[in-house]
């Protein structure tokens, strides 16, 4: 029989129950025995099942194939059936805590209702144009290996759950509805990509991202929702989809950018709200007022690198590929 | 310690307070900055810019580097975003077919993209190569009596692959050892790696400054006396936004956001002035009272 190392390591998990305390979260310490293969999910298991029966959780396939057990582990979604014990151990200690941005049932269960509504929202089905074939729809292999890394979603709501605008703005259809988007957007199949894109381009659609790429880093099977939101920008903005102030942003800085090298900050401003846009530009007043007095207004006319038509020559080259 | 000084946009533009506090720091840490060798160099894009053409992006980031490896010089940085658009880039250049189409663009110019000299951010170059010990030596004035919440800024701790944190783990911490090694204690706050909200300033500035607050009043509530930045775009939001941040919240924060060359000058010794670290919109005065010194 193979041996191996067992020790004693401290579970905290941040718990919460409807029917104690006013349903007040409060953290639990637990001093568990474990093996040195144990994953966070075996040493949630075996705390359930051997110290408190108490503790509520949610989990199936231990394969990182369901996605049911995503949790904050030290602060960041991880599936727990994924991680082993000794990558996130810190000093014998890890804490446990629910998904983020989705209501806590109990302890570590949470309420995916927000996650399905918002998948759902952005038409999660194929909508084409011709009548529907009577077996399946075919689409050329090569054609379809793009989404793949897309369809390897397992809706596990990491992403959801570390989503930073999401904390902030719950109508943001988050990263994972919006790398579903991606998937029927870009798929050959369907007929529908305009009038996707142009809901999405809407409040709390693929603008909303702040590209803070907690979604690429903690999505346990590599779907990259942002760089699939990135994807659907360039689409919409190909579409001259450009009303948005995000699309107005990005065609002004990409225009300085060709035009002297250099970002000017005043420029893209004033570019992106409109050079008439008073109201806009009023409420930016005080903001320039107090950096003008801080000695640090960015310069009207900005200088141009060195060299510049080399760079005129590649926009020339790629800007439309 | 010579390199290719890439500043970035913004030192150049709405912070000039980090171009000048770098030149000064890092003479007295023996680092060679030459911005001739970058006078070429355009804009990163700054992710903005691959949101509507990547390849065009990742080729202006590979002509960059191209002209720095010219001079056989590695890059230094002194802006998370400009580093982590640059880290992305290098990773993507990795696949040796996107590489050749690459330089098939850049030959026309004379450049080739090698990707041998990865390009380093100021804050790891500290840590990574002048190291706890010289660097303690260097240290004048130490910062005892000063409370710092480290922001790293997203594109300096995310994605950890394009980072290299696997290869270099002490990246992940480098923001907080900084701040030890200058004397002073780190304000541990849920914020320290979240976003500020720059990037959605323009689209959504109500949620953008929920995450100015969010941050800046979390941090000044658990004792901070100031937040440390090596990210100039995050301190144009955390520090020109924060204001409009505190009346949305109906209350009063007033942490000074200072930028990481400031930081480390003002435990080398260097005054305030030099520093700029009077001219940001919160005011440093406080700060700089804890340290006994005048701004």
């Amino acid at each position: 029989m193979v041996q191996t190392a067992k020790k004693t390591v401290q579970i905290t998990i941040k718990r919460q129950d409807p029917e104690v305390d006013g349903n007040k979260p409060y953290f639990q310490d637990y001093n568990v025995e474990v093996e040195d293969w144990f994953t966070v999910l075996d040493v949630l298991i075996k705390i359930r099942e051997q110290i408190d029966g108490t503790l509520s959780l949610r989990c199936a396939c231990r394969a990182s194939i369901c996605g049911s057990c995503a949790m904050r582990v030290n602060g960041q979604a991880k599936l727990v059936c994924k991680t082993k014990l000794t990558t996130v151990m810190k000093d014998n200690k890890i804490l446990v805590e629910p998904v983020g941005n989705m209501p806590v049932i109990t302890d570590l269960t949470t309420d995916f209702k927000p996650f399905w509504d918002k998948m759902l929202a952005v038409d999660p089905y194929l909508k084409p144009e011709e009548e529907a074939p009577e077996a399946e729809y075919i689409a050329p292999n090569e054609d379809m290996v793009h989404l793949v890394g897309v369809m390897n979603c397992i809706m596990c709501g990491a992403c959801v759950s570390d989503c930073t605008v999401l904390e902030v703005k719950d109508d943001f259809l988050g990263p994972a509805a919006l790398a579903k988007a991606y998937r029927f957007v870009a798929d050959p199949r369907d007929d529908a990509e305009n009038e996707r894109l142009s809901n999405l381009i809407e409040d709390g659609g693929i603008w909303d991202c702040t590209r803070c790429m907690q979604c690429v880093e903690v999505c346990p099977k590599d779907v990259d929702p942002m760089s699939r939101i990135m994807a659907m920008r360039a689409n919409s903005m190909d579409k001259k989809m450009n009303k948005s102030y995000g699309a107005r942003h990005a065609n002004a800085f990409t225009s300085l950018i060709k035009s002297s090298g250099v970002l000017n900050e005043t420029l893209l401003i004033l570019k992106t709200k409109g050079f008439f846009n008073i109201i806009e530009l009023i409420k930016l007043l005080p903001l320039a007022i107090s950096a003008q007095l801080a000695g640090k207004r960015p310069p009207f006319l900005s200088h141009s690198i060195k060299n510049k038509d080399n760079l005129k020559k590649i926009f020339k080259k790629l800007e439309n590929k | 310690m010579k390199f290719a000084f890439f500043p970035g946009c913004v030192a150049k533009g709405a912070a000039p307070e980090l171009y000048t506090s770098t030149v000064k720091v890092a003479e007295i840490l023996g680092i060679e900055l030459d911005e001739k060798a970058m006078e070429s160099a355009s804009c990163t894009g700054a992710g903005v810019l691959q949101e509507k053409n990547q390849l065009l992006g990742d080729t202006l980031n590979a002509r960059n580097i191209a002209l720095a490896e010219k001079q056989n010089l590695p890059i230094l940085t002194i802006c998370s975003t400009c580093q982590g658009v640059m880290s992305q880039a290098e990773q993507r250049l990795e696949n040796e077919e996107y590489r050749a189409q690459i330089n098939e663009t850049l030959k026309e110019e004379g450049l080739e993209y090698t990707g041998k000299t990865p390009t380093r951010h100021l804050l790891w170059i500290i840590v990574e190569e002048i190291g706890e010990k010289k660097f303690k030596s260097l240290v004048k004035r130490k910062l005892e009596t000063l409370n710092l919440a480290p922001f790293y800024g997203c594109y300096l701790v995310r994605p950890s692959k394009a980072l290299k944190f696997y290869e270099n783990p002490e990246r992940e911490t480098c923001l907080e050892d900084l701040t030890e090694w200058v004397g002073a204690k780190v304000t541990d706050f849920p914020g320290s790696k979240a976003c500020c909200g720059f990037p959605i300033l323009t689209v959504n500035e109500k949620a953008a400054l929920k995450m100015v607050g969010n941050h800046t009043s979390s941090a000044k509530d658990l004792g901070a006396d100031a937040m440390v930045t090596p990210c100039p775009l995050c301190h144009l939001n955390l520090d020109q936004y924060q204001n409009r941040a505190a009346g949305m919240m109906k209350r009063e924060i007033d942490l000074p956001i200072i930028h990481v060359p400031q930081l480390v000058g003002l435990a080398l010794g260097l005054d305030p002035k030099e520093l700029r670290i009077n001219k940001h919109i919160i005011s440093t005065k406080k700060l700089l009272s804890e340290l006994s010194l005048r701004p």
